[in-house]
């Protein structure tokens, strides 16, 4: 056993030097990981090739991206598009119920903050499956049969979805309004002769745009790639789409997952961008 | 002029009991909508998990969630979940380390960061299909190792489709996860601690056994738990990867959405509850233990 004293660290090699070479063990992992993560992008991108290194071996071609891209028959883009209506609905519902409900607590009701809080964290605990199983259950009947019509059940994925982003969104406009004096806003918009409404709308949403951008993105990628609640509701989203694609088709559920993951890679790398300087912690989606 | 915009605006702006009904109605529109698309669907769950084909009331339902059939998809879940957790949590927590502390160029650390956040995202049937297109029977890896060490992993008794292929593809959104959590922490891991340990004759081996894993358990079981919940309640990758084929509880719960396989919805509801149950305790346990690390990683 070494005693302790400073001429034991004079002998050792300064802790600055050992760390510029990187310990072998973590380029080690880091390697691994670099594989594990890349190696099924490529092999996704191979295949929407055609798969040349497969026992046909084809010449790789673009034809397959043609097929879902160009073809008029193709549900590509009408499904995409409904899908970033679905998107755009949800995020405006979801900015207008949690900006009010934020700005609400912070400004006079502090107290609330943990129910609030409570509440936009249920999405997590009652995950995808179990949710539209009750949202089925709730809407099939009196007094709110919203499961008869094609309308009525996107209305429902709508409402499940703003449900869904609700953990995001809130975390994000808390943050932004945490950033901003809402106290002082609030009161000099006041002494000008600003009512409520004009106050939210036209002084806070402002001064959060940065926040309300990025829970608007997240809830983008999150609503684009999900699966479970669209397919069980009857929806005709992107997500049911590419599982139908993947289930029928070799190679072109190849090139769409590439897209696909192409936009959620959009649509984070926008919030990466606009959330500079702040830590948080972006997961979510489908799974 | 009595009542004027400037009265008005300092007596409203202060925190008082004079106006209480409009932040009230304010936050109303949030508790409403919760409650008819959470509350109210979650309560048809709960009643509907406490009545019997005919209606009527009953705890057959909880009773038979130990049928063989339920109990397996359970433990399934249970399984494949902690396992992924665990696993993912260990490489997660090597992976986070290797570019914090690891020495690694710092474009790295970002890099793995921004990837991370991505990655967590790409899960559902994009993921199935692209661990399909790698480990499936004509996939690309698959053929790659068949190729150059001449075997037949498919003969050897390997197939994605299974409950070890189910973990392996969840690997790759449990994994970034991990490393989003647990970064922060590594973060706060302050370097005079390090120092202070060495000045005392510690070796490396001394330092992370007594004083940095300590330090950083409740944040690593913390996520570990989150990990677990994040797997146990995922539904979109395993039904495109197995088609349904291994039981495991969202599988089959979504299989009772479509009236399928138990034909018996108050048992569907009671699995459901069950379901959400595993899933608060996960949360639960995630904050308390969220709540703890913050003592030393602030």
């Amino acid at each position: 056993m070494r005693a302790p004293g400073a001429l034991d660290s004079v002998a050792k090699p300064a802790p600055e030097e050992k760390r510029q070479r990187g310990a072998l063990w973590a380029w080690i992992v880091f390697g691994l990981g670099f594989l594990y993560f890349f190696l099924p992008l490529i092999a996704t991108i191979e295949f929407s090739l055609g798969h040349p290194t497969g026992p046909v071996g084809a010449e790789p071609s673009l034809q397959y991206y043609e097929n879902f891209l160009l073809k008029p028959d193709s549900e590509f883009f009408p499904r995409l598009g409904f899908s970033f209506v679905v998107a755009i609905a949800t995020i405006i519902l979801s900015i207008a119920i949690i900006v009010p409900t934020a700005y609400w607590v912070r400004l006079r009701l502090p107290r609330l903050r943990p129910i609030v809080e409570f509440v936009t964290l249920m999405p997590f605990v009652i995950p995808p499956v179990v949710a539209v199983f009750g949202l089925i259950r709730t809407f099939s009947g009196p007094p709110f049969p919203l499961m008869d019509t094609t309308f009525g059940s996107n209305i429902v994925l709508v409402g499940a979805y703003t449900i869904l982003s609700f953990p995001y969104m809130y975390r994000a406009v808390d943050t932004g309004l945490r950033a901003i004096d809402i106290q002082s806003l609030t009161e000099a918009a006041q002494s000008l002769g600003a009512g409520w409404p004009r106050i939210i709308v036209g002084v806070i949403f402002p001064n959060i745009r940065v926040a309300l951008l990025s829970g608007a993105f997240l809830t983008l990628a999150i609503v684009i790639g999900e699966y479970t609640m669209a397919s069980f509701l009857g929806s005709k989203t992107f997500g049911p789409y590419l599982s139908l694609l993947g289930q029928n088709r070799a190679f072109e559920p190849a090139g769409v997952s590439i897209i696909s993951f192409g936009l959620t890679w959009i649509a984070m790398g926008a919030i990466q961008f606009l959330g500079r300087g702040g830590q948080r912690i972006q997961v979510g989606g489908a799974r | 002029m009595a009542g004027s915009a400037a009265e008005r605006g300092v007596r409203s702006a202060r925190p008082a009991s004079r106006r209480p009904t409009l932040a009230w109605l304010g936050v109303a529109p949030f508790f409403i909508f919760a409650t008819l698309f959470m509350f109210l669907p979650a309560s048809f769950l709960v009643v509907g998990s406490f009545l019997d084909q005919q209606g009527q009331p009953t705890l057959q339902n909880y009773v038979d969630l130990t049928t063989p059939f339920v109990a397996t998809s359970y433990a399934n879940s249970i399984e494949i979940s902690a396992v992924t957790a665990i696993g993912g949590g260990i490489f997660g927590f090597l992976l986070a380390a290797a570019v914090i502390l690891g020495g690694l160029p710092r474009f790295m650390r970002n890099a793995l960061m921004t990837f991370s956040g991505v990655a967590s995202n790409f899960a559902g049937v994009p993921l199935a299909l692209a661990f399909i297109y790698t480990l499936g029977n004509l996939g690309f890896l698959t053929a790659l190792i068949n190729r150059t060490f001449a075997t037949d992993i498919g003969q050897a008794g390997f197939s994605l489709y299974s409950k070890v292929g189910l973990e392996i593809v969840y690997m790759y959104f449990q994994f970034p996860l991990m490393v989003l959590i647990i970064a922060p922490a590594l973060d706060g891991l302050k370097r005079d601690w390090r120092e202070a340990a060495e000045n005392m004759g510690a070796t490396g081996f001394q330092y992370w056994r007594y004083v940095a894993f300590p330090i950083l358990l409740p944040s690593l079981m913390g996520a570990v738990i989150l990990l677990f919940g994040n797997a146990f309640g995922a539904q979109a990758t395993a039904f495109q990867l197995t088609g349904g084929t291994i039981p495991i509880a969202s599988i089959v719960i979504g299989a009772q959405i479509r009236g399928d396989v138990l034909h018996n919805t108050g048992l569907g509801f009671a699995m459901a509850m069950g379901m959400v149950f595993i899933m608060g305790a996960a949360i639960t346990g995630y904050s308390l233990l969220q709540r703890r690390s913050e003592r030393w990683l602030k």
